[in-house]
């Protein structure tokens, strides 16, 4: 599935958490958005770069046991919803947690990590996951 | 003055794994059905518009409506022939479609050929391209399913509102109830709680048993305005009114992850223009692609409070009861082919309305509601049907 134009044209958003704050409202979009969805035509050539710093708490979760071709190794995995401190709710993966500790409202930052791999010797795509604190 | 807008023929494959059955076999089947029952012929179809959402990925194959027109021994007729695609949602747009084409008096007879063709493939393999239903680089990227982000709603749901799975769970074994008295379901086994929630877990909180197969079929319309049906001596089922909706297209970034607004603001379009009221409804077919789905339709579409649709499925919803749902079976257990299940609810419609529908018949029903969602509810709409 992933293609290396996608992975290289997604890759600051993924790596370092960088989203598009509007210069008219001040509100923060992860994924970035080049329209402010409250502020429309009065925010065009105002949204600017901002990285996040990576902490929120989970809104919900769940542990997926059925999974597409590129995730069968990590199975089963927790997903998530995360609303970042920024405002944005993101969705992602929680790793390197105890199962018991996961629940709404827990505190979590974000890791750098490896997501999926096309296959043997295909790309291998990184980005965000997250951690409990 | 806009037409009346009638469905005047229906039809549908049977719904299940069709081994031996290809995609165009199956439109070609239900669109048959659909001018046979009519009682017109294919020159009197003046557009079709093909539903469809996966075939582009699972069949390698997109141009579904020249391919159905094609195969329906019509291409030489000329007529304009394309596909409605909005994922899960593509055969409730398509019949929308239909309508509006009819509403502005371009069109007196149009016909809505649904299919998807899903056994092609299987297993996780499937699930990459049943993935394409979510936003592919900020939710699925990260290993989310539809199920998943069906699950994190559950999840958060039953906490808020203090709801045990097993209310939720009643959704799919009414599903099964009903499909079990028809033919052209999928599944026709009935269900126990105690099956049900012991099935192999899918994303947690739910398993199997929540979740809507992944079947093959097909349904079609032949949908004509009211003064077509006059001049032919036709009869048809009247489609009152139409709603539809959208939504951010990703989970995350909408307002609530337990309320559809779409739906919310679907429903209350279609009720505005039919101008009746949700005790007037003789049945519903609700999107429960997964069975969280089913109880938030129940919410969202007007029937029940925010977290009490336990209530409303506590009360009766089996096809005696005053609010029977997915009476045809539902996409649980009737099946999901994902383009096609929203115009196979209208066939459902039809023959409730008409009734011929055997024995999951509906007493006196006079108006049914259609509900249909795209992948996590970023489209919906919702139809009524029924009446004079």
């Amino acid at each position: 599935m992933g293609k290396l134009s996608s992975v290289w044209r997604e890759a600051d958003h993924r790596y370092r958490l960088v989203a598009h704050k509007c210069g008219n409202c001040g509100r923060v979009y992860f994924p970035p958005r080049d329209i402010c969805p409250v502020c429309h035509r009065d925010s065009i050539g105002k949204m600017t770069e901002q990285e996040l710093a990576g902490t929120g708490s989970i809104v919900s979760y769940t542990v997926v046991h059925d999974a597409p071709m590129a995730f069968s190794r990590q199975k089963p995995y927790i997903i998530a919803l995360i609303e970042l401190d920024e405002g944005p709710v993101i969705t992602g993966q929680i790793v390197d947690s105890d199962p018991s500790e996961v629940d709404f409202g827990k505190r979590v930052h974000s890791v750098f990590r490896r997501i999926r791999e096309d296959g043997k010797g295909g790309i291998i795509e990184y980005g965000y996951k997250f951690v409990v604190d | 003055m806009s037409e009346d807008v009638y469905i005047i023929g229906a039809g549908e494959t049977k719904f299940g794994e069709l081994w031996e059955r290809s995609l165009r076999e199956l439109a070609v089947e239900a669109g048959l059905k659909a001018v046979e029952n009519a009682g017109v012929y294919s020159k009197d179809i003046q557009v079709l518009y093909g539903s469809n959402s996966l075939a582009g990925t699972i069949n390698a194959q997109n141009d579904i409506g020249s391919l159905i027109a094609d195969f329906s021994g019509i291409a030489s007729n000329h007529i304009p022939a394309i596909r409605i695609e909005a994922s899960s949602a593509s055969g409730a747009a398509a019949v929308r479609e239909a309508y509006l084409a009819i509403k502005s008096g371009e069109y007196d007879c149009v016909m809505v050929g649904a299919v998807e063709k899903m056994t092609d493939l299987y297993g996780p393999e499937m699930l990459d391209h049943v993935s394409t239903l979510l936003d592919r680089e900020w939710e699925a990227f990260f290993g989310a399913t539809p199920a998943a982000m069906a699950a994190l709603t559950a999840r958060k749901y039953m906490h808020d509102f203090n709801v045990e799975k097993e209310n939720i769970m009643a959704i799919p074994i009414s599903d099964h109830r009903n499909a079990s008295m028809n033919p052209d379901a999928h599944f026709r086994n009935k269900l126990t709680m105690e099956t049900a929630m012991g099935a192999t877990m899918i994303s947690e909180p739910l398993n199997m048993m929540d979740c809507a197969p992944m079947s093959d079929g097909a349904a079609a319309l032949v949908i004509a305005s009211g003064s077509f049906m006059k001049r032919n001596r036709l009869n048809g089922v009247r489609i009152l009114s139409s709603g539809i909706s959208q939504d951010f297209l990703a989970l995350h970034s909408r307002n609530s992850i337990y309320t559809m607004d779409s739906t919310v603001l679907a429903a209350r379009q279609a009720m505005e223009k039919a101008g009746l009221k949700h005790k007037d409804m003789s049945f519903l077919e609700i999107h429960d692609s997964y069975s969280i789905y089913g109880i938030t339709a129940i919410e969202d579409l007007g029937f029940a409070k925010k977290g009490k649709a336990a209530e409303v499925i506590q009360s009766g919803i089996d096809i005696n009861s005053a609010l029977p749902i997915n009476p045809s079976g539902g996409l649980k257990a009737k099946g999901y082919p994902i383009g096609a299940a929203g115009v196979s609810q209208f066939v459902e419609a039809v023959l409730q309305l008409t009734e011929k529908a055997g024995q999951r018949q509906i007493k006196d029903a006079r108006y049914g509601m259609m509900h249909s969602i795209a992948g996590t509810g970023s489209t919906s709409l919702v139809h009524i049907v029924g009446g004079e």
